[in-house]
């Protein structure tokens, strides 16, 4: 009975998840004009869904302190208080509101993930174009050098180096863009590739373009949209690797509140039957299924594939 | 013959130079840090005295090359020097550690690949169907959660009942069977986690070769679509399938720091991330060490046998 009850429950959410995606998307298709109206229709409801949920997120990391009742590190009550309507998910370890931690969360965690993709982002496309562009023995060294850092577990290398360099989220940002960097150069140059050998890129040169305006000009326009597509996958796998750096105690430290860090803190809770530790759990969950539908889809447009 | 005998020669030396130059980036990134490295762990208060003696024990006044060799010397004997917060050889440390995580990925794998290659199949023989679909999305779900929500919605519905322990502590006295049900949890985390991406690239590599003429023949035989994947498309879909099940198992090797964590078990992860805040390095560098071997050494062996299952390599004119 009570599996069904459960079975129930996730249908129903099942349910209003697709029905806010279609409504989503009608919305956008409303106040949207031109091509991106079109491109907007034929998106499927999953993807209206993970758009929704993005913005959400987004909206919440940004009016955080607006949204939120309490501040983000003040101490307003006993530990681990139940859920009431001052402290609407009840209190963490400290005695610090969960709801407004939650919120908080948003912004510290996703902006930090952010950040970090955009860092890896800049510094692996433009190395593996370049890579590609230049060739010889500037390709044959930055290959084998990723070649080698990627023969690494990633979460094992960013362990070994944050243990040199010390625990701190700017030391963590760096370590994390530099091992994701290199798969980011790895498709970087592998679409590059096929696009140095077109003609008009010969006739670029001959036209005595430089080298940066010709990356810049001719090549990175065409390897736009695989690398969009990777951008959102490389989010996903940067921001559950900063939540469980956090989890682990290693990555954003308190009192800065931040998802992965929030369960390990309440983890005690679970075996009690309360369910507040899931929820920034949750919402890693949530966010990543998010952008990995709406990267699906993008990948689907990319592909040239109809239905 | 002799020209695979060769190839896989070759792909040998090449996986071993790269553990090679894997050992000098773990050893050398201590290098990297900027200043004295004895000085960053002491801390800005300690004295010169004291530093110098934490230098010489180190081995730090000796040049770095020289270091290296003594190193890597004593890891391939099973000497990886002693610990620096309790001044234990990390060789004690780690012998029982490195069993436990290796029976836990073990276990997890010899449930997931089974049953992944299992669900990949049936998804294969029933495409595009409501089974298909559920198993797809579902697949894009779990790759999608950290291990940790894996591994306490397990808790929360598996453990709080009591059904089975919430933490796997086991010890050398623990017996093989209650072995199995104290680290079911996170065999089963590990499972689900891995089982998604397995399943996804067993079928999509079934399916690739379903458009071929000889499985159209077979099919014109008259054969059944079951016997059809599983005579005619499994064999040729092999060499993907074997690559994607090392990735998978070479992926456990880091799941499994983030679920030991959660279920309190003395495996080698937890040794890594309790070293990783006390800064103690060498423990760290003997653990990346065994991690990386392992991760490079099942990447060789899904390289060598995927060669092996394409029988045109084998016997090559």
């Amino acid at each position: 009975m009570a599996l069904l009850l459960t079975l129930l429950k996730v249908a129903i959410a099942i349910a209003i998840a697709m029905a806010s995606g279609w409504l989503f998307r009608a919305a956008l298709v409303a106040i949207t004009r031109g091509e991106t109206r079109k491109m907007l229709r034929t998106a499927p409801v999953s993807a209206g869904f993970g758009m929704l949920v993005v913005f959400v997120y987004v909206f919440v990391a940004v009016f955080a302190h607006v949204i939120a009742p309490f501040s983000e590190r003040e101490i307003v009550g006993a530990q681990f208080l139940p859920w009431d309507s001052t402290h609407l998910l009840g209190t963490d370890n400290l005695g610090r509101d969960m709801f407004s931690r939650l919120i908080y969360a948003a912004r510290n965690t996703v902006g930090i993930a952010f950040a970090t993709t955009a860092l890896a982002f800049i510094a692996g496309s433009f190395l593996g174009l370049l890579a590609a562009t230049v060739g010889g023995w500037l390709d044959q060294v930055l290959s084998r050098v990723v070649d080698v850092l990627m023969a690494i577990p990633a979460l094992v290398f960013a362990l070994l180096l944050l243990t040199i360099f010390g625990t701190s989220v700017v030391k963590m940002v760096i370590v994390i863009a530099t091992i994701d960097a290199t798969r980011v150069f790895r498709l970087a140059r592998s679409v590059a590739m096929n696009i140095v050998v077109m003609d008009y890129i010969e006739a670029a040169k001959l036209r005595g373009e430089g080298l940066f305006r010709l990356i810049i000009r001719e090549i990175l326009p065409n390897a736009m949209a695989p690398l969009v597509a990777e951008f959102g996958l490389r989010f996903c796998f940067v921001f559950l690797m900063i939540s469980a750096l956090s989890f682990l105690g290693l990555g954003i430290q308190p009192p800065t509140a931040d998802w992965g860090s929030m369960v390990r803190d309440n983890a005690s809770l679970i075996t009690f039957g309360n369910i507040t530790p899931l929820l920034p759990a949750g919402a890693i969950a949530l966010l990543t299924v998010a952008v990995n539908f709406v990267v699906d889809w993008s990948l689907h447009r990319a592909s040239g594939l109809k239905e | 013959m002799t020209a695979i005998w060769t190839m896989i020669a070759k792909r040998i030396g090449l996986g071993l130079l790269t553990l090679f130059v894997i050992s000098i980036i773990i050893f050398g990134a201590t290098e990297l840090l900027p200043g004295d490295l004895a000085k960053s762990i002491l801390g800005q208060s300690a004295t010169p005295e004291t530093v110098a003696a934490f230098r010489r024990e180190l081995g730090l006044d000796l040049p770095a090359h020289i270091r290296y060799f003594n190193w890597l010397a004593g890891a391939v004997q099973g000497d990886f020097g002693t610990s620096l917060a309790n001044k234990r050889a990390i060789s004690d440390l780690i012998a029982t550690r490195l069993s436990n995580t290796l029976f836990l990925a073990l276990y997890a794998a010899a449930i997931a690949i089974p049953l992944s290659l299992t669900l990949g199949i049936l998804a294969a023989l029933y495409r595009n169907s409501v089974f298909d679909r559920a198993a797809n999305a579902l697949a894009l779900t779990s790759i999608s959660f950290p291990e940790f929500f894996v591994a306490y919605i397990l808790i929360f519905f598996l453990a709080r009942t009591g059904l089975f322990p919430s933490m796997a502590q086991v010890d050398a006295q623990t017996a093989f069977g209650d072995m199995l049900y104290k680290t079911f949890l996170p065999a089963l985390t590990l499972t689900l986690v891995v089982t998604a991406h397995m399943m996804r690239m067993t079928r999509a590599a079934i399916i690739n070769l379903l458009a071929s003429p000889y499985i159209e023949m077979a099919r014109l035989k008259g054969m059944s679509p079951g016997r059809v994947i599983l005579k005619h498309a499994l064999p040729n879909a092999l060499a993907p399938i074997i690559t994607v099940v090392a990735l998978n198992l070479a992926y456990l090797i880091t799941g499994v720091v983030v679920v030991e964590v959660v279920f309190v078990y003395p495996g080698l992860g937890q040794l890594m991330v309790d070293s990783v805040s006390k800064r103690d390095f060498p423990v760290v560098q003997a653990v990346a060490l065994i991690f990386a071997a392992a991760y490079v050494l099942l990447n060789l062996t899904a390289d060598v046998l995927s060669t092996l299952s394409n029988p045109r390599l084998v016997h090559r004119k």
